[in-house]
């Protein structure tokens, strides 16, 4: 996959130096992020220690033990849970049964801190098992099955809003030749601060994430893995006021991708910058010692903005996006770095200038999977010329070495997809990469042509923008509308009383195993 | 004056299908979707195209012909503007009659996430080379993004003294479209500044009658660009102002 020489004539030391800028502007983020948590990696980190469950009205046990601790979250939850299991001599199944009855587990006094280390070895060392075996399977049937590995991988959505519906759905879609199953949330989830508990059949252009759906889609999926022989992977979204929670659950119930952006909680869904900054970072660190692959948000920059004049604030995010993940001790190959195809059709050449820019995404991150976004913004009730548009998506997605393709829908402006709608986007991406399939091969560009100016001028702006960034510094940067025009306040948005400075002896054994594991931080 | 579709000749009825059934693909499916097209009312039915989606689905392509006819005189539809005014004239518009620049807030309310309409209509840019009310110099518009809840928008739309409030829907599953935009009518009267600016709804699957059905002033599907929104807000407050004299 990586080039030898760029096709696109683009200059390494200046692609070095925008990947130094974003060093430069993620570092005081870091030390931030370094100093803080919030109430979602506390419930996060108790969710990984074993809490689980939810009270009669629904409350979830892990925002039961955040409520209980409050204010001493900035010391880490972790040790009152690890506290209860050990002088009430409980697992931690019957200890959330308690909870659940309305035990307070913070009141509790805390009893010698070696029985507390001693309980959190015990409980990370399962943990660790239970995620090491999850990676060991995957890369298994991966190995099993590698010879249907499909590049593009073929990733579809479900959304019906009920789990068992979504089912029927993934199956049909990863028997017809998806690679990739994601089920999209109700629309709102991100902005709850908690998970819902249990299997859900109610929602809102899309299902609730929680632990129960992902262990119904992972088990539906695993039918078909051994049917097909292929391994069907599983996605979710990572994303909103629980990032971290979803990254642990993913964790425990095997997801293979996970939707996780280091800023599009802010800009999008006006989540604090502090907290998404913290949170994403934890999240992460989860999905790294999962061997989840992350898919980042660049194509927001487009359908919001114009996909040719604000081509330069996707590479720009991408860059940020890598400097962040490798921060949480990510390698490139988990990175799915994200940008799409959203150029004005009606523009004169627009098909070049797609082509140019997913080649330099290419050319630019070469171990990373890349995640394709399909045309969205000018889809219309056309279908027809929407499956032509898809088309010519498909033909850049192979031409340039995508790794995971989202296909476009012909329905895209109408519906949540009907289940033939995937069907005539797998059929016409079936095709398209069948048909070219030793095209990139073939294909050099024109020395100075319309594609290569093209690519080398967003990697010009890009490189302005981040200078201007860096400047400013990213907090101003995001509050003075630098990223998709959205102006968000520092202290503004959704979950900002959710972050903690770190007190002094603050405990997080999950948080140590991590970093111990992916030798983050010092 | 009645019509009926035209395949390739006046009133052949020709009608183009493509649906999924519950069942394995076999020649028995095959004859199912068949006779289900006729069942619809459609004659002459030919099934072009079948292939399986699971081993419980199959999706079929079939044509068919039919008898049915329309009056095409009877049929009622109010557009919200006879005609449309250019961005232009909108601003001129606005200096003539009013005399100060016209408030408009807009947002994507309830849960839904989605702004691509909104911003359409709102931001600077616009849509498909038609720029957006932000654009306007006689508009002072506001777009509040996504998830705005109805009391935000109304709050806003207050403080500001709008002229005019734009919502936005994208996401109709289930009629979650419905109540949110019912809830904000209810809550406006409730107020009692339902007379004192316009409402008007947005999105790919409302039109005009519906808006109207919900007790909007105005209701924009798809192909709207803001000049269309502009005009009907211009026309309709100018209206208002004129009759109250």
């Amino acid at each position: 996959m990586t080039p030898v020489k760029s096709k696109l004539g683009l200059s390494k030391p200046k692609i070095d130096s925008a990947r130094e800028l974003a060093e430069g502007i993620t570092a005081p983020v870091q030390e931030f992020i370094d100093g803080h948590t919030t109430v979602t990696i506390e419930r996060a980190t108790l969710r990984l220690l074993g809490a689980d469950g939810a009270d009669a009205d629904g409350v979830p046990v892990p925002n039961l033990i955040a409520s209980q601790c409050a204010e001493k979250l900035s010391g880490g939850a972790a040790q009152y849970y690890l506290n209860a299991l050990v002088k009430l001599n409980r697992t931690p199944a019957e200890l959330n049964k308690e909870i659940e009855k309305g035990l307070n587990i913070a009141d509790i006094e805390l009893t010698d801190a070696k029985r507390i280390q001693a309980k959190a070895a015990e409980l990370v060392k399962g943990l660790d098992a239970r995620i090491a075996g999850n990676v060991a399977h995957r890369n298994a049937k991966l190995k099993q099955y590698k010879d249907k590995v499909k590049s593009p991988l073929i990733y579809v959505i479900v959304a019906t809003g009920n789990i068992y519906e979504d089912v029927k759905q993934a199956q049909a879609a990863a028997l017809q030749g998806a690679d990739i199953i994601a089920v999209i949330r109700t629309t709102a989830q991100s902005l709850l601060d908690y998970v819902p508990y249990g299997a859900t059949t109610e929602g809102f252009g899309g299902t609730y994430a929680t632990q129960e759906n992902f262990r119904i889609m992972r088990a539906a999926l695993d039918e078909i893995v051994e049917k097909e022989g292929r391994y069907i992977r599983l996605v979710n979204y990572c994303s909103g006021l629980c990032m971290p929670e979803i990254a642990a659950m993913g964790a425990l119930e095997r997801l293979d991708m996970m939707l996780n952006d280091s800023m599009y909680g802010i800009l999008f869904r006006d989540i604090n910058m502090y907290r998404t900054f913290t949170d994403q970072f934890f999240s992460r660190m989860i999905n790294t010692a999962a061997d989840i692959i992350i898919n980042t948000g660049e194509d927001n920059y487009l359908t919001t903005s114009d996909a040719v004049e604000k081509a330069h604030t996707v590479l720009a995010s991408q860059f940020l996006n890598e400097r962040f993940a490798f921060n949480a001790g990510m390698p490139a190959r988990l990175m799915g770095l994200g940008h799409a195809f959203e150029i004005d059709p009606a523009l004169k050449n627009g098909f070049l200038y797609e082509y140019a820019q997913a080649l330099m995404a290419r050319e630019i991150f070469p171990e990373h999977p890349l995640k394709y976004m399909p045309p969205t913004k000018f889809m219309t009730g056309d279908i027809f010329k929407g499956y032509a548009m898809n088309t010519l998506f498909n033909f850049v997605s192979k031409a340039t070495g995508q790794g995971i393709e989202l296909l476009g829908m012909l329905t895209e402006a109408i519906h949540t997809p009907y289940l033939q709608d995937r069907h005539l986007a797998i059929e016409n991406a079936l095709y398209v990469h069948n048909t070219m399939a030793g095209f990139a091969d073939e294909i050099e560009f024109k020395k100075g042509g319309v594609i290569q100016k093209r690519a080398q001028q967003v990697l010009d702006e890009t490189i302005e923008m981040l200078q201007d960034v860096k400047k400013r510094g990213l907090f101003t940067a995001i509050e003075t509308g630098m990223f998709a025009e959205i102006k968000r306040p520092r202290d503004g948005g959704k979950g900002f009383d959710g972050v903690y400075e770190k007190a002094a002896g603050y405990y997080n054994p999950v948080e140590a195993y991590l970093k111990k594991k992916l030798k983050v931080g010092k | 004056m009645f019509i009926k579709p035209y395949g390739d000749t006046s009133d052949d009825g020709a009608v183009q299908l493509s649906f999924t059934l519950p069942v394995k693909n076999c020649g028995r499916a095959k004859e199912a979707a068949r006779l289900y097209v006729q069942k619809l009312g459609f004659k002459k039915v030919d099934v072009v195209h079948a292939a399986p989606l699971s081993e419980d689905f199959t999706f079929f392509v079939a044509y068919g012909k039919t008898d049915v006819s329309l009056d095409y005189d009877k049929v009622e539809y109010a557009e919200a503007v006879d005609k449309y005014m250019s961005m232009d004239e909108v601003n001129d518009f606005i200096k003539t009659h009013f005399k100060r620049k016209l408030v408009i807030v807009g947002a994507c309310t309830g849960t839904d996430a989605h702004t691509v309409g909104i911003d359409a209509i709102m931001n600077m840019k616009g849509y498909n080379h038609h720029f957006g009310l932000e654009r306007y110099p006689m508009i002072e518009a506001l777009n509040m993004g996504s998830q705005v809840p109805n009391e935000k928008i109304l709050e806003k739309a207050k403080e500001l003294k709008a002229d005019a409030v734009l919502v936005s829907q994208i996401v109709t599953q289930k009629d979650v479209h419905i109540k949110n935009l019912t809830g904000l009518i209810e809550l406006a009267e409730a107020e009692k500044v339902r007379g004192k600016m316009l409402l008007i709804m947005g999105g790919p699957r409302v039109n005009n009658k519906l808006a109207k059905e919900l007790g909007y002033d105005a209701g924009f599907g798809a192909g709207t660009y803001a000049e269309h929104v502009a005009t009907f807000v211009v026309k309709k407050l100018y209206e208002r102002m004129t009759t109250r004299k």
